[in-house]
């Protein structure tokens, strides 16, 4: 079999391996949910009445970053399921068969971004139920949908690197949180930048997250999009382009 | 096909400073049970996990069915199956799932590794249990499924890490049994394993690893014959009767006995322990000497250790475990 086919097929193995998996460990789907839910509820109730946000109702402002963030906190459950590979000696087995090796990454990436998307989707109802009310068309919903999809490929990438990079579990949970509360909150995910201070501004505005915010934003609330879209997608394209061959080095290193 | 299965030549590998294997060398003929025997820390799962193509050695060639395991790892791993010191199963998956992922992944065709998989819940005992998740399974079920799993593509060669390890008695003697059957069909299984018990009863060959080093290779009984072999032990339940008890058994020994006065007991030294017991035996009957125990005592791991490095095996462990 040529291998650009197997490759596709072991992948395909490995995302119908870990989608099985699913509805077995509800644990991991509800707490997937309960994060961002618990925000939604948060910030809707509790600090939205004080956040100014001009033209938009806050929940209209709030939901695109909340959707965002939930993408991107995927990054850490990613990296953790492949800890827990690395540490029951699973990787160990698939590495001693004749299969794909770019499978094992690529099935857990795209299996996660299949999780994403139903966590996605759910939030959307919790958002339709709390007030949010997007104007933006259907393709402009649509696009600003595979974007978050998007952004949840690259962040899983960055998520799977740290797993290769650390020795534990524990650390790659706790790894995963350092890198994602700075930049999901220092970002225009939950207040508008120019509340902040400048020095934090100055990273705020021009962060990779904070540019995917305001670019599904303002495809949601048919806000003029202008370049936004364009630059969310480079970045999100190049973040992966970048973590792809990191973590198939990382991946060689940790299991040559 | 030459008839080697699997060759290691000068091979060394090191973990930051730990020399886990020093230049050894080793050669599986094909069919039979090869048995890598060593306490903790000696580099029984290096050596297994350098000859399957998870570890790269720093020196020295290892080849299976004549395959360099560093040139052509992917040729290397459509010949073997393995079996880690842990079973390595996927226990949100039922067993049946386990084995058609593995079969799939080892290039199997939908409905082959179904078949496959069929057949090996029931040769295994699982079929039962086939249709649960494996996150249920008692430990000897795990290890059953994890060496189904290894033999989802029917290979020739099988690498076995400690596969009893854990195990209760009867688990562990249906274990032994499932690995004869497999030499039955023509497989090659190189085990590892800590007890001398256990390579004895399985294995044709063994190699014996200490801290890094090959230090015997042989059959058991040339192994257990360099350790000074067997020895028959006698306890008698009268005092007065350990003197006669004595002359018997010298009669008999190879060397000359000792003897427990405390303990009301004689062991010696014998070349040929089976006819010996029998002699022994016969003897102690006709002088009529009550006995409380009368044993054919074979050599333990520890005791094969002391005579091949002159100390035991549990000086090895120096690391605590991880
Ligand atoms: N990945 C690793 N990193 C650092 N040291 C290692 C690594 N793997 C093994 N070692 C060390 O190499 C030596 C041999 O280890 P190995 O696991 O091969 O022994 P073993 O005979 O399988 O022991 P056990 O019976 O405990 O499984 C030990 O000192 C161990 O600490
Ligand atoms: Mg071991």
């Amino acid at each position: 079999m040529s291998s650009p086919i197997r490759s596709l097929r072991d992948s395909g193995v490995i995302i119908w391996r870990q989608l099985i998996q699913l509805p077995r460990i509800p644990e991991v789907l509800i707490f997937a949910l309960i994060q961002p839910v618990m925000f939604v509820l948060l910030f809707r109730y509790v600090f939205g009445g004080a956040i100014q946000t001009p033209g938009e109702s806050y929940v209209n402002y709030l939901m695109p970053g909340i959707f965002a963030q939930t993408v991107a906190f995927g990054a850490v459950a990613s990296g953790i399921g492949l800890a827990e590979d690395l540490r029951r000696g699973i990787i160990d087995r698939f590495r001693s068969l004749p299969m794909s090796r770019s499978a094992v990454l690529v099935g857990r990436t795209v299996s996660d971004l299949v999780r994403n998307a139903a966590v996605v989707a759910v939030m959307m109802g919790v958002g339709l139920l709390v007030g949010f009310r997007p104007s933006g068309s259907v393709g402009a919903i649509i696009l600003a949908f595979a974007l978050l999809f998007l952004t949840s490929f690259a962040f899983s990438w960055i998520g799977v690197v740290i797993a290769l990079s650390l020795k534990t579990v524990e650390a790659v949970q706790s790894a995963g949180f350092i890198w994602l509360f700075p930049l999901t909150f220092a970002s225009s995910a939950f207040v508008p930048t120019d509340s902040m201070p400048s020095w934090l501004q100055g990273f705020a505005v021009n962060q990779p997250f904070t540019v995917v915010v305001n670019a599904v934003r303002a495809l949601f609330l048919a806000q003029p999009v202008g370049t936004l879209v364009w630059q969310a997608l480079a970045w999100m394209i190049g973040i992966t382009a970048v973590m792809i061959p990191l973590a198939t080095r990382q991946y060689r290193r940790r299991t040559g | 096909m030459t008839d080697i299965a699997v060759r290691a030549e000068g091979v060394s590998k090191s973990f930051g400073k730990t020399l886990a294997l020093r230049n050894i060398d080793l050669e599986v003929p094909r069919g039979i049970v090869f048995g890598l025997l060593g306490p903790n820390g000696s580099g029984k799962s290096t050596t297994v996990r350098i000859l399957a193509t998870l570890l790269q050695p720093d020196t020295g060639i290892a080849t299976v069915d004549g395959i360099d395991v560093v040139k052509h790892p992917d040729k290397v791993r459509q010949r073997i199956g393995l079996a880690g010191q842990y079973a390595a199963v996927d226990e949100y998956l039922t067993g049946r799932e386990n084995l058609v992922m593995f079969g799939r992944l080892s290039g199997m065709s939908k409905s082959d590794a179904r078949a496959r998989a069929d057949e090996l819940l029931h040769q295994f005992d699982l079929a039962d249990a086939a249709d649960r998740v494996s996150k249920g399974y008692s430990g000897g079920m795990r290890r059953r499924l994890d060496l189904a799993s290894s033999l989802m593509a029917r290979p020739p060669i099988l690498f076995l890490d400690e596969p009893t390890t854990g195990l209760d008695p009867r688990s562990r003697l249906a274990l032994w049994q499932t690995i004869q059957g497999l030499v039955t069909d023509g497989i090659t299984v190189l085990l590892t394993t800590q007890y001398l018990e256990e390579a004895d009863r399985l294995a044709q060959r063994i190699a014996v690893l200490d801290k890094g080093d090959v230090i015997a290779v042989g059959s058991p009984g040339e192994l257990k014959a360099r350790v000074g072999g067997e020895s028959v032990e006698v306890a008698v339940v009268r005092p007065a009767d350990l003197d006669t008890a004595t002359r018997i058994l010298a009669a008999s020994a190879s060397e000359a006995p000792r003897v427990d006065v405390e303990r009301n007991r004689v062991i010696a030294a014998v070349a040929d322990g089976a006819a010996a017991m029998a002699r022994v035996s016969g003897a102690i009957a006709e002088a009529g000497i009550a006995t409380e125990d009368l044993a054919l005592r074979r050599p333990t791991l520890d005791e094969v250790f002391l005579s091949l490095t002159g100390h035991t095996a549990e000086d090895e462990d120096e690391e605590p475990a991880a």
